[in-house]
């Protein structure tokens, strides 16, 4: 009789562990930029192409760095919490526009030369945010998606907290719920305002 | 299911196309910087769908790496510089051979711990078995008399 309780025991818990695992989300893997600088950019601006912004711009205040591209589709969804969060305007939201036409996949990207790609792209990226609302203080253009490798990018929205001596602090990947905000960013954003 | 076999079949003949197809135009340039990568995009998955190697993935990232890994090596950078890079950026996730350290000693060490205890398990039962069979001492020859005796009044009806 005993040996049963252990076979049950045993199997409850293997029921557990992939209990466990089927709740855990695999999109979800550790940043290890996390507690590191953030990796210096020089963008063109989405509003004025002839200037560029990087996080030294930044320096001396927490701010949100947001990856997002019109193709995006979970970015649609974010986008409202993110208008929202930036009504009060207390922390600042950078965007980057990762790969707007690249990224597309709609494009054939062989035959378009790179004033073509870059004038496409400001101008898709504007007409997004003109329709759906800008949350940005600015937006940074990542034409061709190389910041995003520095930055881990890999899978659009993702969001970074940024402290005020340039040290990531937190990466969201995925779209930023009402939850994960109050949950999470916020309290967050607080702590490093202190 | 003859007609699934042969969608199975298309599928895998047209993604082994597409792959070598892709390798060809690349190996044309520089063979030996081709190889590199190559050897370099099989050890790092890629993110998007975490199952495949870079050199496997056609998804975008992948392909953004692969050409990113192309402009390392073309820069001079060792096979060790180049997967410290992946790491830097996306973690020890990136390497389908993580190294063995705290985070990743279950990763490593479950699998031969899984064997040890089925091995343990395993000797007990085989243990206990051998005492239970020892156990059952043969019949004595009053009871062997009293088994045959039973045995043959069934076969007698």
């Amino acid at each position: 009789m005993n040996r049963y309780y252990w076979i049950v025991g045993a199997f409850a818990a293997l029921v557990a562990l992939l209990a466990v695992g089927l709740k855990l989300n695999p999109r979800d893997v550790p940043s290890p930029l996390v507690g590191k600088p953030a990796p210096a950019f020089s963008l063109p601006v989405l509003a004025e192409p002839e200037r560029t912004i990087g996080p030294k711009d930044m320096q001396g205040q927490v701010w949100l760095l947001n990856v997002w591209a019109s193709w995006c589709v979970s970015c649609r969804q974010e986008h409202p919490v993110l208008v929202e969060f930036s009504k009060n305007g207390k922390v600042p939201v950078i965007g980057l526009n990762y790969k707007e036409v690249r990224g597309d996949g709609g494009f054939d990207m062989g035959k378009m030369g790179a004033d073509e790609e870059k004038a496409l792209a400001f101008k898709r990226a504007a007409q997004w945010l003109a329709q759906h609302g800008d949350p940005y203080r600015l937006t940074a253009m990542d034409l061709d998606g190389r910041v995003g490798i520095d930055y881990g990018v890999y899978g659009v929205p993702e969001t970074y907290v940024i402290d005020k001596t340039g040290i990531i602090r937190m990466k969201h990947t995925g779209p930023i719920t009402p939850d994960v905000l109050s949950a999470k960013i916020l309290p967050l954003v607080a702590e490093l305002n202190k | 299911m003859k007609r699934w076999l042969m969608v199975f079949a298309l599928c895998v003949a047209s993604t082994a196309g597409l792959a070598s197809e892709i390798n060809e135009a690349a190996t044309a340039a520089d063979p030996v910087a081709e190889k590199r990568l190559q050897g370099l995009s099989e050890e790092l998955r890629c993110l998007v769908c975490q199952n495949q190697t870079i050199a496997d993935s056609n998804a975008e990232l992948a392909v953004d790496l692969r050409r990113e890994i192309r402009g390392l090596i073309r820069a001079g950078k060792s096979d060790a510089e180049i997967i410290d890079f992946m790491v830097v950026r996306y973690g020890d996730f990136v390497l389908y051979r993580p190294p063995v350290k705290g985070i990743t000693l279950l990763l490593w060490g479950g699998p031969l711990a899984l064997l040890v205890i089925g091995l343990i398990a395993l000797q007990r039962y085989l243990r206990r078995r051998a005492a239970r069979l020892a156990d059952e001492a043969p019949l004595s020859a009053d009871d062997a008399r009293r088994a045959d005796a039973l045995l043959k009044e069934s076969d007698d009806k």
